[in-house]
């Protein structure tokens, strides 16, 4: 999933000022599940605005909604009655739905509530790390199902490099060593051949370094 | 000036709080009437919304009471609600509020005296704290002054 973090309070409301009436939209795709952007999410932020500008004497409408998703034109559409009522939108969706919501409607300010940090999972309730960078190129299958790209603190190719030590990197010794853990793991899984292969370097032109990119299914298209 | 006399919203659980609550009166405790007691199948059912609502609405201070660790009837309920109380201080104080507005304690069913105790503490630190900034009584008065 997509993980997101809120924004500082005072970041946003900054954002907020001279605006009167305000949509509040949450999204019920990946931000929900990482607590950050969902449904109770946008009661206790709105509820948070609510109070600090009550508080200064200054008080804000707030319409709370949330949408399955922010990132899909059909989900986007369901709010297409709010959106020219209200001063502006504060999207509690990553970064690609409130840049959907931007695009859907040009009228109104778009305001993004999180920041958008990361690809990963749970490792419990409330806990996430990153593990995919979208590099455009997956080289699990080599790697032993450990990404050397997100795990290595260097993105490093074909082993660890010298600051690794006892398993951990040298960025900070909570970190686990990326290459160690692929090297257990290939070691586990009786692989240790693949170590031996080679990888050439990357493309990067699959990951950011060639543009916006884009997937089409020419099945879909009409 | 009349005294002020704070709202408190007091969440509490069905198989402690709200039985020492119960256990209180029995034995004809005195304490406040500032609290407001909500009932609740446990501490655990608390999230910060309910919390920030009541903040909302004009309450003065919260507190939740759940049972004592590892007593829970749902197991680890009030286990979970502490940490969640905990992270509406930080909410609170995002706003412009003093976290000490809100707190979660533990008691039993049997600790009537307790929840007169907790019940008395917390209307004094209330007092000592002032009026919350959205409490509408006290906040057209101050406006008034000003």
């Amino acid at each position: 999933m997509v993980v997101g973090e809120r924004k500082p309070f005072e970041e946003i409301m900054k954002m907020l000022e001279g605006h009167k009436k305000v949509m509040v939209l949450g999204c019920g795709g990946c931000v929900t599940v990482c607590l950050t952007g969902g449904q109770d999410a946008v009661r206790v932020l709105s509820s948070q605005i609510r109070m600090a500008r009550d508080k200064d004497g200054n008080p804000i409408e707030i319409i709370e909604k949330t949408v399955e998703r922010q990132c899909d034109p059909e989900y986007v559409d369901q709010v297409q009655e709010i959106v020219p009522d209200v001063d502006a939108v504060l999207s509690m969706a990553c970064g690609a739905g409130v840049q959907f919501m931007a695009e859907r409607y040009t009228k109104t300010p778009l305001y993004p509530a999180l920041n958008t940090t990361f690809v990963g999972g749970s490792v419990k309730e409330g806990y996430y790390v990153e593990r995919c960078q979208t590099c455009g190129e997956c080289k699990l299958a080599y790697t032993g199902g450990i990404c050397p790209i997100a795990r290595c603190s260097k993105s490093l190719l074909n082993g660890p490099c010298g600051g690794s030590t006892k398993g951990k990197c040298e960025i900070d010794p909570n970190v686990d060593c990326g290459w160690q853990l692929i090297l257990d793991r290939l070691r586990d899984l009786d692989q240790m051949d693949r170590y031996e292969q080679i990888l050439e370097i990357a493309d990067w032109r699959t990951s950011r370094d060639g543009g916006p990119r884009k997937m089409i299914r020419e099945d879909f298209q009409r | 000036m009349e005294e002020f006399e704070p709202i408190i919203v007091a969440f509490c659980c069905h198989y402690c709080a709200y039985g020492a609550a119960d256990l209180a009166g029995s034995m004809r405790l005195n304490y406040p009437t500032n609290i407001r007691v909500i009932r609740l199948p446990c501490s655990g059912k608390v999230t910060p919304v309910f919390i920030l609502r009541a903040f909302e609405k004009g309450a003065d201070g919260v507190y939740v009471a759940g049972c004592m660790e590892g007593d829970c009837h749902f197991i680890h309920g009030n286990l979970v609600s502490k940490p969640r109380v905990l992270y509406v201080k930080k909410l609170l104080q995002e706003v412009g509020l003093e976290p000490e507005r809100v707190d979660f304690f533990n008691m039993s069913a049997a600790m009537g005296p307790r929840f007169a105790e907790v019940a008395r503490e917390f209307t004094e630190r209330i007092k000592q704290l002032g009026p919350s900034p959205l409490n509408k009584k006290y906040r057209k008065k101050s406006d008034q002054a000003a």
